[in-house]
C-alpha cells in the first residue's frame, strides 16, 4: 500500500501560512508508485458484481451521479429538463431513486432550482401538483471560477462564485488554478482556494484538480492535500473538458489522499470523479475501488459522486435489465 | 523438410466486425467434414447483447448508404463468396447450395436500388400536395438462421434484411454452423461495414429469447425455430415492444425457389411526406 507517512507531522492548520511551509509540506509527501496504483486499480476493476449486489450497487450509482451538462449550448428548457430528470430518472419505476445533483452554469442556477424546488418563493409547486418526491434532496451545483480554465482574475472567480451561490447553488465546483500549481506557486492555488471557500458561504465546494493537466500522480497527491488543506469538501478529477478525464488510478490516488487526510485531521473530504464514466460497469467499477480503498464511509452521495451525463441511461437500462429481465434499449430514456 | 505442423482452426463469433471467443468462454464441437471434428463457440446472452449494440452501432451508417453503395456491396459479397466455393465444399456444403448461395446474394443486391421504386412512389391525394411514400429500414433485425441449408437458409436470411438497411444480429444453425462462421470471413472482407451482420453461434433456445425480449430490438425473423411452443414463447416476448415477426417457415421449405420479395419488405418502415404544391 502507498499510504502517506504520518509521522513528524507539522500542524496542518499552520501550513497555508508560509509558502516555504507548504512546500515543504507537499514535496515531502510520499511519492506514488505509479505501476503499483495502475495495477491495483485494474485489479480491482476485474471483481464480478451479480444480482441483488449489482442491483444495490446500481441504486447507488444513481444515488450518486451529479447530472451535468457544461455546454454553449444549454438553454432553459434543455436544464429544466435536465432538472426533472434528476427528480424522477426513470418516470415508468416510481421505486427508482433520484440522483445525487444537477450541475450546470451559474447562468443556468435559477431555472434549475426552479424545478428543483418549486417558484420562487416558497417549497412546494404553484400547481395543483404537490413537491415531487426528492425535492430539495437533489442538490443543486453549478461550477464557478471561470470554468473550465480558471484563467481569470480572483475577483472575477470570487463574483463569479457569490453570483452561483445567490441564484441558489449549494454546491460550487471550482477548478484549481493549474498555472500557478504547475510553476510551483502553491500558495497562491491555496490562497485562491480559502477566498473562494469564503465566498461560497453555506455552500459545499468542490474542487477540481483537472488531472489531466497534472501529469504525474505525484502531482495528484499534492493538489488533493492542497485543497483539503485549504478547506475542500470534495476533491473532484476533472472539468470534462480536457481528453483526459477520470481514471481509476487517479481516483484511487484521491481516495488515499482523503482517507490519509481523514487520519490526520479526523475531517472527512469526498470524491467526485467526473468524465469518461459512461457505462454501469465502469460506476461498479468505481464503487469497488472506493469500497476497498477508503471502506463502507465513502460509499454514500455525501461522499462520493460521479460527474456524468450519460452515464444515468445505462445506469437505468442496467436497472431496467435487472427488474424486467429484458435488456433496455435507449429510446425508452430522455436522451439530455 | 520436416513435417508442416497442422494449422488448426477455431471458429468464433462474429460480432461487430471482430471475431472474439464467446463472453463466457464456452464451445461445443460439431462434425467437420468426413472425418474431424471443430470447436465451435457457444454463444451467451451476453454475446447477443453485445451484438446488438454493434448492430445499432452499424445502423445509422448502413441505412444512411446509398441503395446503389449497399448493392455494390452485396454484389462484392458474392464475388468473395465465388471465390471461397472450394472451402465451403470441403465443409461439406455441396457445390449447387453454394452456387445457390452466390446467386442468391447477386439477386438481392440487384433489389437495393429498385425496392425504393417497387414499394414506394407518389401517392394520389386530392389537394394541391405532392405525396410521396418511401419504404425505410425497420432497424436492427434479430434472425434464426434455418437448420438447413446451412449456407443457403442462412444467406436467405441475412441479405433480404440488409439490403434494405437493417442490420442483423443472426443465429446460425446450430447444428452445423461452421459454414455460418466461413461465411462471416467472406463478409469480413467484403467491404461490409462492421456490425451490420452478426453472427452467434450455439443454442437457439439460450441466446434468442434474450434477443425477443430485448427493447433495443426492431424485428424478429423466426425462419429457423422449428420447435413450435419456443416460437410461439419468443412471439409473445417480442410483442412487449411491437417488434415485426416473421414466422418460422415450414419445414420442407424449398430454398431453392424464387425467394420472392415477402422477405425483404417484411422488414421496411413506410415514410410518407406531403410536400405543398403550390402554384
Amino acid at each position: 500500500m502507498t499510504a502517506t507517512a504520518m509521522s513528524a507531522r507539522p500542524d496542518l492548520t499552520e501550513l497555508g501560512r508560509s509558502e516555504t511551509a507548504l512546500r515543504g509540506f507537499l514535496h515531502g509527501l510520499p511519492g506514488v508508485d505509479q505501476v503499483g496504483a495502475e495495477q491495483r486499480a485494474a485489479q480491482l476493476g476485474t471483481r464480478s458484481i451479480k444480482a441483488t449486489a449489482k442491483a444495490w450497487a446500481i441504486d447507488l450509482a444513481i444515488r450518486m451521479v451529479d447530472l451535468t451538462t457544461l455546454e454553449g449550448a444549454d438553454t432553459p428548457g434543455k436544464v429544466r429538463a435536465l432538472a426533472a430528470k434528476a427528480l424522477r430518472p426513470d418516470p415508468a419505476d416510481p421505486s427508482c431513486p433520484h440522483v445525487g445533483a444537477v450541475c450546470v452554469y451559474p447562468s443556468m442556477v435559477p431555472y434549475v432550482a426552479e424545478v428543483l424546488r418549486g417558484p420562487a418563493g416558497g417549497a412546494g409547486s404553484a400547481g395543483a401538483e404537490a413537491a415531487p418526491a426528492g425535492a430539495g434532496v437533489v442538490h443543486l451545483a453549478s461550477v464557478a471560477t471561470a470554468f473550465p480554465a480558471g484563467q481569470a482574475p480572483l475577483e472575477v472567480k470570487l463574483a463569479d462564485t457569490r453570483a452561483a451561490v445567490a441564484a441558489g447553488a449549494d454546491e460550487i465546483d471550482m477548478v484549481i488554478n493549474r498555472s500557478a500549481f504547475l510553476t510551483g506557486r502553491y500558495q497562491e492555488v491555496y490562497d485562491e482556494v480559502v477566498a473562494i471557500r469564503e465566498a461560497c458561504g453555506p455552500a459545499h465546494l468542490k474542487v477540481i484538480l483537472e488531472t489531466g493537466e497534472l501529469s504525474t500522480y505525484d502531482n495528484v497527491r499534492r493538489a488533493s492535500w492542497l485543497a483539503m488543506l485549504a478547506g475542500a469538501d470534495f476533491i473532484k478529477t476533472s472539468t470534462g473538458k480536457v481528453p483526459a478525464a477520470a481514471t481509476p488510478p487517479v481516483t484511487l490516488v484521491m481516495l488515499e489522499a482523503v482517507r490519509d487526510f481523514r487520519a490526520a485531521t479526523g475531517r472527512q473530504v469526498g470524491v467526485k470523479p467526473a468524465g469518461g464514466i459512461k457505462t454501469t460497469k465502469d460506476a461498479i467499477k468505481y464503487l469497488v475501488l472506493v469500497n476497498e480503498t477508503v471502506g463502507a464511509d465513502w460509499l454514500d452521495p455525501d461522499w462520493f459522486r460521479f460527474g456524468a451525463s450519460s452515464l444515468l441511461n445505462d445506469l437505468l437500462m442496467q436497472r431496467t435489465k435487472l427488474t424486467t429481465g429484458d435488456y433496455a434499449g435507449p429510446d425508452y430514456f430522455t436522451r439530455d | 523438410m520436416s513435417e508442416r505442423v497442422a494449422v488448426r482452426k477455431t471458429y468464433k463469433l462474429y460480432i461487430g466486425g471482430k471475431f472474439p471467443r464467446s463472453e463466457s468462454g464456452r464451445s461445443y464441437l460439431v462434425q467437420s467434414g468426413e472425418n474431424s471434428t471443430a470447436n465451435v463457440a457457444l454463444a451467451s446472452r451476453k454475446d447477443a447483447r453485445d451484438a446488438v449494440v454493434a448492430a445499432r452501432a452499424a445502423g445509422s451508417g448502413w441505412a444512411g448508404a446509398t441503395a446503389y453503395n449497399r448493392g455494390q456491396i452485396l454484389y462484392r459479397v458474392a464475388e468473395m463468396l465465388e471465390g471461397r466455393r472450394e472451402q465451403f465444399v470441403a465443409l461439406g456444403i455441396p457445390g449447387d447450395e453454394v452456387d445457390a448461395a452466390t446467386d442468391r446474394w447477386v439477386w438481392y443486391a440487384g433489389w437495393s436500388d429498385k425496392l425504393p421504386q417497387v414499394r414506394g412512389g407518389v401517392n394520389p391525394v386530392a389537394g394541391p400536395y405532392l405525396n410521396l411514400s418511401t419504404p425505410e429500414p425497420t432497424g436492427v433485425v434479430a434472425a434464426v438462421a434455418p437448420a438447413a441449408p446451412a449456407l443457403l437458409g442462412l444467406v436467405s436470411v441475412i441479405a433480404p434484411a440488409i439490403v434494405s438497411g437493417n442490420t442483423v444480429v443472426v443465429a446460425a444453425s446450430p447444428t452445423d454452423p461452421l459454414a455460418a462462421v466461413t461465411l462471416a470471413e467472406v463478409l469480413a472482407t467484403s467491404d461490409l461495414p462492421a456490425g451490420v451482420v452478426n453472427i452467434l453461434t450455439g443454442r437457439i433456445e439460450e441466446t434468442v429469447p434474450s434477443l425477443a425480449g430485448h427493447r433495443d430490438v426492431n424485428a424478429l425473423d423466426l425462419t429457423g425455430v422449428a420447435d413450435a411452443e419456443l416460437a410461439t414463447s419468443l412471439e409473445v416476448r417480442a410483442a412487449e415492444n411491437l417488434k415485426r415477426v416473421l414466422r418460422p417457415v415450414p419445414p420442407h421449405h424449398d430454398w431453392y425457389a424464387d425467394p420472392g420479395l415477402a422477405r425483404m419488405t417484411a422488414l421496411l418502415e413506410t415514410k410518407t411526406v406531403w410536400h405543398p404544391k403550390g402554384g
